[in-house]
Parts: structure tokens; C-alpha cells; sequence
């Protein structure tokens, strides 16, 4: 039997923040699904299976919380799974959930994805000794800003554009009613002034923690036609993996983003990704990962990322917006941040991006990294169902 | 969105009560690690200011510290090679905040060594000169701490410039 194509009916999610100190985790995830079953115009009982995923456990110290989130999620008597693949679990999660669609597994699955950071703290829990390192890495920041160095040096680009991407999607976070960060008095100036956290990284240049949850429900054509809203078709997915360390590792421009990217792409019958796509939601959670990955992802050629967001091209009025939702850079939490990427994708090609819709998008890319640069997962979506 | 209070505020006997909506449960976590041969000879050798590294039979990658196999050709590496105290910063960070449960002291410059005849960078710290100062390329030696010798990377305390004139970028470029 072969796939079928899979569809996005519903999306949902809650209003990221610092801390959701009115809810409990359960009741956090069951907000974001109860709005994704709103949006399909579904009730519990359609669900066939429930798929969740989170970043790690330490990150609010309740271990395996999928254990008690399954009443929660109406998961009671069905089949529940979580994934785990670092910050990029998101993005893994709802692939999990899309491939048990297409293989038809089952026929319409939720999946669920979040974070409560507020619980716990997010950057000792990235930072707990390791015996065989020196205990040395601050959180994600101190250990992706090596890295950030090392693309500016290779590059020669400018200190200044990492501060030109945090302005941009903080910018394009005001018209996400979603979006933990509002900073409405935010200026150029202030985000180059703020304190230098891991040089070459600065304050504002660094997503916050936050507390949320997104929640998607996938299906196959019936349910598509089904649907009251136009659904996201799936036209490609992909998951990539490699170790943290190993000799001739590329930290800047890591070998699986590349091979996932170009897996995607060639499901989707994409061959110029820059001009085929009409917009990008991609794993941002400092600034100057956004030319690091346009490289990556096949958008700029080596060493030229920087100049298209110099050039105003990823902003939301240019050829290729990126994170026009304001991205993990106004939102992370850690867990979600991933299927909002996917979730924001699907939203632009069905035309309910609300005040941040990039107008006639019709293929979008969602896109999740996690661990050490080493997890990749990214789905393509389309206005159209897919040909084949 | 319903807040607690409001949820409170409909149930009469509790009118007026202070919602619950904090409590704080301690949890600790001790991780009692076993590093296995190649790691425990990587580790008994530090107290002697010896660094232990392993060279793949296959792709001929030299690890530091060693994982008892290669993580790209994934076959055992039985090959010892002992490593000299010099290398090169190939990339950096000054670290300004400090993380919780880390202790080091801020700020601090947070580097990855290339150990000469290495092919994977080694997390250090760079010390004894300014931060201003570090850069790609730079020629550095580990500085052992003699009161903290044991089998632990803290037996290094930091790497120091050696005022040698930078590593030729080709001769790091590949192993960023």
C-alpha cells in the first residue's frame, strides 16, 4: 500500500510566556490541543493516537511526564508515544505523528509539543558536568557562541548582523499575538547595546525561557476534505542526525542540516529552494544563526548568508521572510519551539497567519535543530496537495 | 483564560483564600559515571600530566579525550598516542554570566584547543592574559594545577599563551 499525503487541520497553541503560573503542565498541554481540535472543528473521540515530545526531563525535573498527560490529551484507551530529540524534538514529533498518517497507521493523529521552563532552569539543565569535558559550557549560549565566532571569521561578516536579525524578529513578533516577547519600544541601537552575555553574543540577541505549548492534528486526504479551514499538506520531511564531536565536524555549517535539507527538498520537487519557497520559519534561538543556517539550508551560498539579511531579504516585505511569526528568538519554549517552527509553516500556506501572513504563500519550510548542532528535523508544506 | 483566582472565587468555602500556585520540590541527582577502558586510561593518565588520546585505524582521526571508538568510521580505536601540552585556539567565547551549579569563576574565555596531532578540540579555559587579546589561531599550553591532580580534566587548570607566532589557518581549518 502505498503513503498517502498527509494533511495539517489544526493548529494551536497558547500564549507563550515566562512563566504560566495558572496552569500545571496538563493543563498547559491540553489548552494548546483543545485550540488545534477547535481549529479541525474535531472532538476528542477523532483522535486515533496522540504523539508528544518535549526536551529533557531535568528541564522542569518531572520525570516521563507523558505518563500522567495522557488523560490530559484524551489519550486514554489509544496509543500515546513521546519523542525526544533535544531542541529539535518539536520538529521530530510531528514527523513521528506525519509518518504514522502517510503509512496509515492511523488516521488522524494530535501531537503535542511543550515546555514549562518556568518550573525548573532551563540553563543548568544544559549545563550539568560531563566527566570527560571540563565543566565549562554556560548553558546554549556558551556553547553555540564558539561557533557563531568561528562563521564570523570564516565569513568576514560584519558584527553587526546578528543584531539586524534579533531587531527584525522581535519586530515581527508584535503582530503574533502568540509571542512571549513584545518589545515595543525595542530600537536597533538598544539591541547593539545590550550587555554582551557570550561574547560575541548579546542579550538581545538570545531567545528568552519560556512557558508553552503547541499542539497540531495531522491527517490524511478524507479528513482533509473534511476540514471546515484549508488545510497544510505535507510535501516533504525529514530527520537528520550526527554525533556532538567528531574530527571534521562543521559546528557552522553541520553535514545532517545539509543532507536533511536536501532530502526535503527532493521530495518536494523543490530545485531553488531561494525562489521556490515563499517563506521560512527556522530554528533561530540566537541571532546569528539565521545566515548560518541560509547557508546551510541552501538559501545563500558558503559565506553568503549574512549578505541576504544585510540586504533586507529575510525580512517580512522580503523575497524570503524569515521567521515571520518573530521565531524561537521571541518565543522558546524549548520543547514547543521546534512544532511552532512547523506549526507557523503550515499556518503561512494556509492563510491564517493572522497579521503576520505573508501574502499568497503557498510553500513554506518548518525547521527544528537540537543537541550539539546534531539533530535536524524540517517538513515543507504546501497550499496544494502533493502530485504524488 | 480562566485564572486561579477566578476559579477560587467561584467556590464559595474558598472565597477569598490565596491560590496555590507555587510549590517548590527539591530534587537532587548524583551521577555515579562509568567511563569504560578507553576513557579510564585517558583519566588514570591526567594525575601524571599525561594526555592520552586515540588514533582510528580506519580514518587515521586522532581523539581527544578518547571514546574507545571512532564516532564516524564506528570501529574500535585501540591505538594509543600520548599528546604534547601545546595547541591551538581554533574558536572561542567569553563567558560573562555565570550558569547555575558551575564552578567558574566569571567573566571567562571558553575555548576549544586543538591539541597538536589532535583532530578534535579540547574544552578549556584560557587564562593569563586578557581576554582582548585571544584569538583564532593563537598558540597556547596547559597549565596543570597541582593541587587538583586526579583523574579529572580539572587536573588542567587552564591553557596559556606560549607567544609563538599564530598556527597557519590550514593547519586548523578542517578540525573548527
Amino acid at each position: 500500500m502505498s503513503k498517502q499525503p498527509v494533511a495539517v487541520v489544526g493548529v494551536g497553541q497558547t500564549k507563550h510566556v515566562a512563566a504560566r503560573q495558572d496552569v500545571s503542565i496538563a493543563g498547559l498541554v491540553r489548552e494548546a490541543a483543545v485550540r488545534a481540535l477547535a481549529d479541525a472543528a474535531l472532538d476528542w473521540a477523532d483522535i486515533d493516537a496522540v504523539v508528544i515530545g518535549k526536551a529533557p526531563d531535568f528541564f522542569e525535573g518531572v520525570m516521563m511526564p507523558e505518563l500522567y498527560l495522557a488523560e490530559a490529551l484524551g489519550a486514554v484507551g489509544k496509543p500515546m508515544l513521546r519523542v525526544h530529540t533535544a531542541g529539535s524534538v518539536g520538529g521530530s514529533t510531528a514527523l513521528v505523528a506525519a509518518n504514522l498518517v502517510a503509512a496509515r497507521v492511523h488516521g488522524t493523529v494530535l501531537t503535542v509539543a511543550f515546555e514549562k521552563q518556568s518550573e525548573s532552569n532551563a540553563m543548568w539543565g544544559l549545563s550539568l558536568p560531563i566527566p570527560f569535558q571540563q565543566p565549562l559550557t554556560a548553558g546554549a549560549g556558551g556553547f553555540f557562541a564558539p561557533h557563531v565566532r568561528a562563521y564570523m571569521r570564516r565569513t568576514g561578516a560584519p558584527d553587526t548582523v546578528g543584531s539586524l536579525v534579533a531587531f527584525k524578529d522581535r519586530r515581527n513578533a508584535l503582530k503574533n499575538p502568540y509571542a512571549h516577547l513584545h518589545e515595543h519600544d525595542l530600537t536597533l541601537e538598544r539591541v547593539q547595546s545590550s550587555p554582551m552575555l557570550w561574547d560575541p553574543i548579546r542579550y538581545s540577541e538570545t531567545c528568552p525561557s519560556s512557558d508553552g505549548a503547541c499542539a497540531l492534528v495531522l491527517t490524511g486526504e478524507r479528513g482533509a476534505a473534511r476540514a471546515p479551514r484549508p488545510p497544510a499538506w505535507v510535501h516533504g520531511g525529514a530527520m537528520r542526525s550526527e554525533p556532538t564531536i567528531f574530527a571534521g565536524k562543521d559546528y557552522v555549517s553541520p553535514q545532517a542540516g545539509r543532507d536533511c535539507a536536501a532530502d526535503v527538498y527532493r521530495q518536494a520537487g523543490v530545485t531553488d529552494p531561494r525562489r521556490q519557497l515563499d517563506a521560512v520559519e527556522m530554528y533561530v534561538p540566537f541571532s546569528w544563526y539565521e545566515p548560518m543556517w541560509l547557508e546551510n539550508l541552501g538559501f545563500a551560498d558558503q559565506g553568503e548568508g549574512w549578505k541576504l539579511v544585510e540586504a533586507g531579504v529575510t525580512e517580512m516585505d522580503g523575497d524570503l521572510p524569515v521567521n515571520p511569526s518573530g521565531g524561537v528568538l521571541s518565543s522558546n519554549p524549548i520543547g514547543a519551539s521546534g512544532m511552532i517552527r512547523f506549526a507557523e509553516a503550515a499556518l503561512q500556506v494556509r492563510g491564517l497567519a493572522g497579521e503576520h501572513q505573508i501574502d499568497g504563500a503557498r510553500r513554506a519550510l518548518g525547521h527544528a535543530y537540537g543537541g550539539g548542532a546534531q539533530f535536524f528535523s524540517m517538513w515543507l508544506v504546501g497550499s496544494d496537495r502533493p502530485d504524488r | 483564560m480562566t485564572t486561579a483566582a477566578e476559579l477560587l472565587a467561584g467556590i464559595p468555602e474558598l472565597a477569598g483564600a490565596e491560590p496555590v500556585t507555587r510549590v517548590t520540590i527539591p530534587a537532587r541527582l548524583e551521577y555515579t559515571y562509568s567511563p569504560g577502558s578507553a576513557q579510564a586510561r585517558f583519566l588514570t593518565a591526567l594525575p601524571e600530566k599525561r594526555l592520552l588520546a586515540e588514533r582510528c585505524p580506519q580514518c587515521t582521526r586522532v581523539y581527544v579525550p578518547p571514546r574507545g571508538a571512532c564516532p564516524t568510521c564506528g570501529i574500535a580505536t585501540p591505538e594509543q598516542v600520548e599528546l604534547p601540552h601545546t595547541g591551538t585556539v581554533t574558536t572561542f567565547c567569553i563567558v560573562n554570566i555565570a550558569a547555575k551549579g558551575l564552578d567558574v569563576e566569571v567573566p571567562y574565555c571558553y575555548a576549544y584547543v586543538l591539541l597538536d596531532g589532535a583532530h578534535v578540540g579540547l574544552h578549556a579555559r584560557i587564562g593569563e592574559t586578557p581576554y582582548a587579546d585571544v584569538r583564532i589561531g593563537q598558540r597556547v599550553e596547559a597549565v596543570w594545577d597541582d593541587r587538583r591532580l586526579g583523574p579529572s580534566l580539572a587536573s588542567i587548570s587552564h591553557f596559556r599563551p606560549t607567544g609563538e607566532p599564530d598556527a597557519d589557518p590550514e593547519s586548523y581549518r578542517r578540525w573548527m
